[in-house]
């Protein structure tokens, strides 16, 4: 019998002779956690190397940024943040990125070049599924299980079975791997791969770029995922190479590999989606969100789903001589520094500007409802992020429209959710 | 492990209905344990102490809601040993192991009742049933995991490995 990739990685990490449904002790490449997550982290670390002399497990794989409520948005963010900076210095940590370095997390370590294809890597922060574009198994964890992870390099796992979807067919105009996994999570739910590795495979995939897979894996969890995972080719490999990362492992699922479920979508039919209050599975095809007209006060560009450079440019590709609706305010956020700097360059600085969009420094921000872009009771945002939840930016009388970066985009210059081609 | 079930065939169970939301005012464990699924049974506690139950038997899902730690912490005080469920939730199922609380996937909770003796064998992965004369397997917990529970959870663990 043959192992999934999933599988494989978490064999080569622990005992071995494992599979699906069994416990493992696996040993971990990296571990994160952030501004919020990392204080907990901390304090358990604490307890457990009380009246020792003993340090992280190993200072170059402890990752820690502050980017959620970071420029400190109050006193309390700032004194998080503290923590994070006194425990660094203390731990010689390498990878404590400071403001002017921080980005958004899942936008920035695959960026660093901080995790590879093949690795184990777990973080103090849901969306850490992010990474299995690259081909690793990664995951997030609680605080607890983080603060235990800086201590012996180890966290405990149930090996999840895997959902192999796959996507065949051409994508329409506009359609984004966004499109795709919000399309996925209104097909099978919030709940429909609870536990789950969603394996993401067929020929769609096979040409889909780096940034496109970021966005599937980070919204594995959306759908209850424990990770989401690609196997890596060409596309991951020159990404790599980009990105200065050469030593890796590559693994691929066996050809009779058990999978609790194969789920197969035919693209050519999906259009680019959005999901309605108040679950990412409400998802509806654009032809039909357009004529209902949605207004919107704010459209958010940015985040760990959709924050990168390639999301930018369709961004301002049609922003470009336009002008943001008089009632919409639009914000656009890259999700690490060097994203902005490319984006400084590139011109697409000045075109956000030019059509009236505010650009901020990275930050998770209004995302989570933080700062940045705040909405008040009854207001309503389309946004790139991955969560609209009640009260996820704002108001709990406030709701949140989940898109790709083109349909916020062309949303912002109509006043209502739209798409590009009906511009 | 051996233990008297007090069985809720309820699914669902979620982790208000565990430890309600208006007592996490403190993290005492035993002022928890106090309060511990009064919102499903008010005599939970006295029904428990009068079968002298240890083991907790209940329908599918079981721990889903809120991930408060609270929910494995007040039922480990009030002095259950083990859960027995067909499924869990998954945050739950993860809180469990992390305080020391084994818990177990086991589908066929027809077979179990209130008051019947259990017997497990972690290493092993058998469930037996001394009331009924029935065993069953069930999953093989690991070395480390029962290393997890006999060190009072995973902080302890990892201290002790260290040390
Ligand atoms: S951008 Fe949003 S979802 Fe992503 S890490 Fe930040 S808060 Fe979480």
């Amino acid at each position: 019998m043959g192992f999934t990739i999933t599988e494989k990685i978490l064999r080569d990490h622990s005992s071995g002779d494992v599979s699906a449904g069994d416990f493992v002790l696996a040993n971990i490449d990296k571990c994160l956690a952030n501004d919020i997550t990392a204080p907990i982290a901390i304090e358990v670390f604490e307890s457990i190397v009380e009246g020792t002399d003993k340090s992280v497990y190993n200072k170059n794989r402890v990752i820690l940024t502050p980017d959620h409520f970071t420029p400190n948005k109050d006193v309390a963010s700032a004194e998080q943040c503290k923590i994070l900076r006194d425990f660094a210095h203390k731990n010689q940590i390498i990878n404590y990125f400071e403001i002017g370095r921080v980005g958004i997390e899942h936008c920035l370590i695959p960026e660093q070049g901080l995790v590879s294809p093949g690795e184990v890597f777990i973080g103090a922060d849901s969306h850490t599924c992010t990474y299995g574009a690259l081909g690793a198994f990664s995951t997030g964890v609680g605080s607890t299980d983080l603060g235990v992870a800086m201590a012996l390099g180890q966290c405990w796992f149930k090996i999840p079975e895997s959902i192999k979807f796959v996507y065949y067919g051409k994508l329409k105009d506009w359609v984004s791997g966004k499109d795709l996994i919000l399309y996925t999570i209104g097909q099978i739910g919030v709940d429909g791969a609870t536990y789950k590795a969603m394996e993401f495979t067929g020929e769609v995939i096979e040409t889909l770029s780096m940034p496109n897979r970021f966005t599937m894996c980070n919204m594995a969890i959306e759908a209850g995922g424990k990770n989401g995972i690609i196997i890596p080719d060409k596309i991951t490999e020159i990404y790599l190479k980009n990105v200065g990362n050469k030593k890796y492992k590559i693994y691929e699922s066996d050809k009779d590999a058990e999978y609790f479920k194969i789920i197969e979508f035919d693209c050519n039919i999906i259009e680019p989606q959005v999901a309605f209050p108040h679950l990412p599975e409400n998802s509806k095809p654009i032809s039909e969100v357009d004529g209902m007209k949605v207004e919107i006060d704010q459209a958010v560009i940015g985040s760990c789903t959709n924050g990168r450079l390639e999301d930018l440019k369709i961004a301002a590709k049609i922003l470009k001589n336009q002008t943001i609706h008089s009632n919409v305010r639009c914000i656009v956020i890259p999700g690490t520094q060097q994203i902005y700097l490319e984006a400084l360059k590139e011109g697409l600085i000045e075109i956000f500007l030019n059509a009236g969009a505010i650009v901020s420094t990275p930050t998770c921000g209004p995302c989570l409802g933080g700062f940045m872009g705040i909405l008040a009771a009854g207001e309503r945002a389309v946004s790139t992020t991955n969560r609209n939840f009640v009260g996820r930016m704002g108001h709990i009388e406030s709701e949140v429209y989940l898109s790709s970066p083109a349909v916020a985009a062309a949303s912002a210059i109509k006043g209502y959710i739209t798409a590009p081609n009906y511009l | 492990m051996k233990g008297n079930v007090i069985k809720y065939d309820e699914k669902n169970i979620n982790t208000d209905l565990i430890i309600p939301a208006r007592y996490l005012i403190k993290s005492d464990p035993d002022y928890l344990a106090e309060h511990c699924m009064e919102d499903l049974d008010k005599d939970f506690i006295l029904r428990k102490d009068q079968i002298g139950a240890s083991i907790i038997v209940a329908g599918p899902n079981f721990g889903c809601g809120s991930s408060r730690e609270q929910a494995p912490i007040a039922l480990k005080a009030s002095g259950i040993k083990c859960i027995i469920a067909p499924s869990f939730a998954r945050i739950f199922f993860r809180n469990c192991i992390n305080i020391g609380l084994p818990i177990i996937e086991f589908k066929d909770i027809d077979e179990i009742h209130t008051s019947d003796e259990i017997e497990i064998d972690f290493t092993e992965g058998i469930l037996n049933n001394c009331s009924t004369k029935q065993k069953y397997k069930i999953l093989r917990m690991p070395p480390f995991i029962q290393e997890i529970i006999q060190s009072n959870g995973l902080v302890n663990f990892a201290r002790n490995r260290i040390l």
